[in-house]
């Protein structure tokens, strides 16, 4: 039953690429009996997306059939990738390759043994891709298992271009500039100047993780994602400060704190582009996909600025979908060479809504602006760009509605006075997470 | 219940004989069961067990065997390779997020079920009474077709913060501003700097300076949509010096759409505030009031000459009334459980009606015509004989309400997950929705099953009693 529609998906997908496409010709040439490395062999490859996006993932997959002459089937995982993989795992049966949304399921699977280490030609490819950071985050145990092969970018701030005009505002490339020009001009005009989505608590880590690279660097934040220095530390309460900033004015927040805790994502951006309430909302750039159902235009009246230095670094940090391989076979091996490599890369980076963490992908393959300028940001950022932080933590940590991480950030903007008391509550939270 | 065991009684004694044909299927079975010398009806203890024990092995391998096995990995960590003894359990009764869930639980149990009966009541009785009551109940009975998840949706939009989409505080605000509207304008203040004429004191805005008569006093505000004030005329400076009998001033907009402008002095696209309330202070006593025009000027005439405070009353700037925060962490639990009354209300409704309409009325009319109340004849005679129906209703309401899970995770947003808690959503998101511990998971089960136990053990011997 699964497999119909993605058989229906793959048939239009041939047919759209029979409209013009660059994939046109060896996808054509593919049917000829040539001495492919691949031929017959069969691979299965399971990941989250659907519609749109698995489309996308498709369009790879062809250009990866074409040159090998291999077969690839797609599976989709659904939301819950653990839930999907685990018992096929377990009974013995897994996907050839899977793409993981966290790479705290690298370290599971990992530790379950249930990952084959990666050829030497894949690990080439990430060598010669990614700086040494993405490594050694699909790495566990001293082996390389993974390899990030899509990005989402989280250090971006979405405005309304009509709030700023109306206000007078600019885009602001400081912390201090963006909360005492920027957010001020536009609280004095009676526009809030923030939309949070307080209710949904990843929003929050997102916007701490950005304030926390940017003012303790990157070598901090990679201790703290590790939990090697605690949450009590001074840099923790340096950028908890900061966020205070905007979190103690009232005015600065639509609907004050108390409506920030009942917006869930992404209610927050249909407050700034549907209901016009507000002139920014701080979250990633899947952010674009809510903006046009308000309505609003991308690149017109939707703009993003990267999100401003708050310390020395310019923060960059992404969240993304790591690649690794559950059998030891050939055509594993080969699919994530193809998807590390620039080749694979500048295949997906031509389809919209598809970020490339790979540094050799040109931003030019980009199909809008918008993306080209996100690709740019993470290229200049070079090696301080960092991974979503409450994504490597224990999931009970930074990841679970109502605990962890989202909890006590969220009850920080309940009390942004308390600093001390925020920071000790993270602390005592993430303790008992880690120790597991 | 007995209304539908009352029907089919009556036509069954009119109609024997087009019963007896139709094949009663148990006449054959009984005629070869004194033929076995038997001295039961039916099938031997062999053949019931046979027959049982498709029935038996499900129950086995569906419910035995979880508990058992829940039990069992209730004494192991998360990891489930080491034993822990009885620490999980411990940890439910230290930690105190695990604590909260059980206080929302009481709180439930206590609340819930009371109201669901005592309402159920309510609605049987009174229904009893009117002409419409199939209509009427049908309508009460409704939420019970929708599922808990679709009922979680509707009220999350019912609690909504913004009157224009939560109809509860649409209602609220609407009855709210029939007796007291909002006026003046809210959210605006001074600007917060050093160069500002004016700050807030106590929710008031004053000057910073004292003014002296004839000097014109400027109170520039900010915080407005400029929008908002597109048909009010353009701020004017106070014809002070000519005057020199009294205090004089402007307080007006000091936003330009599209920014500029110069801070703190009146530009030309520039409106005034009208109808804002101006008090002189002189040593902290309110010496006179006065209101703006529409240009925003306003003028104290005829006081005596010195120095003076200007102070713009808080009550220009008070907020409009927006509704209750029933999302918020005080109001989170009595908000969900308004919801689940609204689902169980009509099915408590219906199982006592039914036991309403047992009840003999010789009993109700002999205290009726004794000159008993309607409310004494509820109370003493009515309420007593349906007791047994209501502890029914009654303790099924609270083996449901130790359960409760959808509505707490569906109406509470993520914000105020943890006020909400209950034990249910506790277990399930500490084992699945992202703890990963199913050892602390299979503790909390198991103290949730203790829970229930009690209460089912007595349902249980009820349905035994009254079988006898």
């Amino acid at each position: 039953m699964r497999k119909l529609p993605i058989m229906v998906a793959f048939l239009g997908l041939a047919a759209a690429a029979c409209g013009g496409n660059s994939t046109n010709e060896p996808a054509k040439s593919s049917s000829a009996p040539a001495a492919k490395p691949l031929d017959g062999v069969k691979i299965e490859v399971a990941a989250k997306w659907t519609g749109d996006e698995q489309a996308n993932f498709e369009k790879v997959l062809k250009a990866f059939q074409a040159k090998t002459g291999a077969t690839v089937t797609y599976a989709s995982t659904g939301e819950d990738t653990g839930a999907y993989l685990g018992p096929r795992i377990q009974g013995g049966n897994p996907p050839d390759v899977a793409i993981l949304p966290q790479p705290g399921l690298v370290q599971q699977y990992a530790d379950q043994n249930a990952l084959k280490p990666l050829s030497a030609e894949v690990q080439a490819q990430i060598d010669q891709n990614y700086t040494p950071y993405w490594k050694e985050l699909g790495s566990a145990k001293g082996q390389v298992y993974g390899v990030l092969v899509k990005a989402a970018h989280k250090s971006l701030i979405w405005y309304r271009q009509g709030a700023f005009d109306d206000a007078g505002a600019q885009p602001a490339t400081t912390w201090d500039d963006l909360v005492s020009k920027t957010a001020q001009t536009l609280s004095d005009s009676g526009t809030a100047p923030f939309a949070l989505c307080a209710a949904s608590g990843w929003t929050l880590t997102d916007l701490f993780e950005n304030v926390y690279l940017s003012t303790a660097g990157p070598d901090n934040y990679d201790k703290l994602s590790k939990h090697e220095i605690p949450w009590t530390d001074p840099s923790v309460a340096t950028a908890l400060e900061k966020m205070a900033q905007i979190f103690g004015k009232k005015e600065f927040l639509l609907g004050g704190s108390s409506g920030a805790l009942q917006t869930d994502f992404p209610t927050c951006v249909t407050q700034v582009y549907g209901q016009k309430k507000a002139a920014m909302v701080i979250e990633a750039d899947f952010v674009a996909a809510s903006v046009g159902q308000s309505g609003a235009k991308i690149g017109e009246d939707a703009k993003i600025m990267p999100f401003p230095k708050v310390g020395d670094t310019a923060p960059v940090v992404l969240g993304g979908d790591v690649g690794v391989a559950l059998k030891d076979s050939k055509g594993a091996m080969a699919l994530l060479e193809f998807l590390a490599s620039k080749e694979g890369g500048e295949v997906w980076a031509k389809t919209p809504g598809y970020l490339s963490p790979n540094r050799n992908v040109s931003p030019d393959n980009y199909p809008s602006d918008l993306t080209k300028q996100l690709a740019q940001t993470i290229i200049s950022a070079g090696e301080s760009v960092r991974y979503d932080m409450s994504d490597l933590a224990p999931s009970a940590f930074g990841g679970t509605d109502g605990k962890g991480e989202w909890k006590d950030l969220q009850d920080f903007l309940r009390n942004p006075s308390d600093v001390k008391g925020a920071q000790q509550k993270l602390e005592a939270d993430a303790a008992k997470a880690f120790k597991k | 219940m007995t209304e539908r065991l009352d029907g089919p009684q009556a036509p069954g004694g009119d109609l024997p004989a087009a019963g007896a044909p139709s094949g009663r299927p148990d006449t054959p079975v009984a005629d070869p069961a004194p033929d076995r010398g038997g001295h039961r009806l039916g099938p031997s203890p062999k053949l019931a067990i046979l027959f049982l024990l498709p029935a038996l092995l499900l129950l086995g391998a569906w419910v035995i065997y979880p508990i058992v096995y829940s039990i069992f990995r209730s004494l192991y960590d998360s990891t489930g390779d080491h034993f822990v003894g009885l620490d999980n359990y411990a940890s439910i009764f230290t930690d105190s997020s695990t604590l909260t869930t059980i206080r929302n639980n009481v709180i439930w149990v206590v609340v819930a079920p009371l109201i669901v009966t005592v309402l159920g009541l309510i609605f049987a009785v009174l229904t009893e009474r009117i002409r419409w009551a199939t209509a009427f109940k049908l309508i009460l009975f409704m939420p019970m077709a929708v599922s808990l998840l679709a009922a979680g949706v509707i009220f999350r939009l019912v609690y909504e913060q913004d009157p224009d989409k939560g109809v509860a505080n649409a209602v609220i605000t609407v009855v709210h501003d029939t007796f007291s509207s909002s006026q003046g304008y809210p959210g605006a203040r001074p600007r917060e700097n050093d160069q500002a004429p004016a700050a807030v004191q106590g929710g008031a805005v004053v000057t910073k300076q004292p003014a002296q008569a004839g000097q014109p006093v400027l109170i520039p505000l900010v915080g407005l949509k400029p929008d908002l004030l597109k048909d009010a005329s353009p701020a004017k400076a106070a014809p002070g010096d000519g005057r020199g009998d009294g205090l004089s001033g402007t307080v007006w907009l000091d936003v330009v759409r599209g920014g500029g402008g110069t801070l703190n002095q009146i530009d030309p696209q520039e409106k005034g505030l009208a109808g804002i309330t101006v008090e002189a202070l002189s040593g902290g006593a309110v010496k006179a009031t006065t209101e703006t025009a529409t240009d925003g000027t306003f003028h104290f005439s005829a006081l005596p000459a010195g120095s003076y405070v200007v102070r713009l009353p808080q009550s220009n700037f008070t907020a409009p009334f927006n509704g209750v925060t029933w999302l918020g962490p005080a109001l989170i639990t009595p908000a969900i459980i308004g919801a689940y009354i609204w689902v169980w209300a009509g099915f408590a409704m219906v199982l006592i009606a039914a036991g309403l309409s047992a009840i003999p009325r010789d009993a109700l009319e002999a205290a009726r015509i004794d000159g008993a109340t309607e409310w004494q004849v509820f109370r003493r005679i009515t309420v007593p004989l349906l007791a047994p129906v209501l502890l029914v209703v009654f303790v099924t309401m609270v083996i449901n309400v130790l359960k409760v899970f959808d509505l707490v995770f569906i109406i509470a947003p993520g914000s105020v997950q943890p006020q909400a808690n209950v034990i249910a959503l506790e277990m399930w998101r500490v084992s699945f929705g992202g703890g990963g511990n199913q050892g602390m998971g299979s503790a909390l089960a198991i103290f949730l099953l203790l829970l229930v136990l009690p209460f089912m053990i007595f349902n249980i011997r009820r349905f035994r009693r009254d079988e006898r």
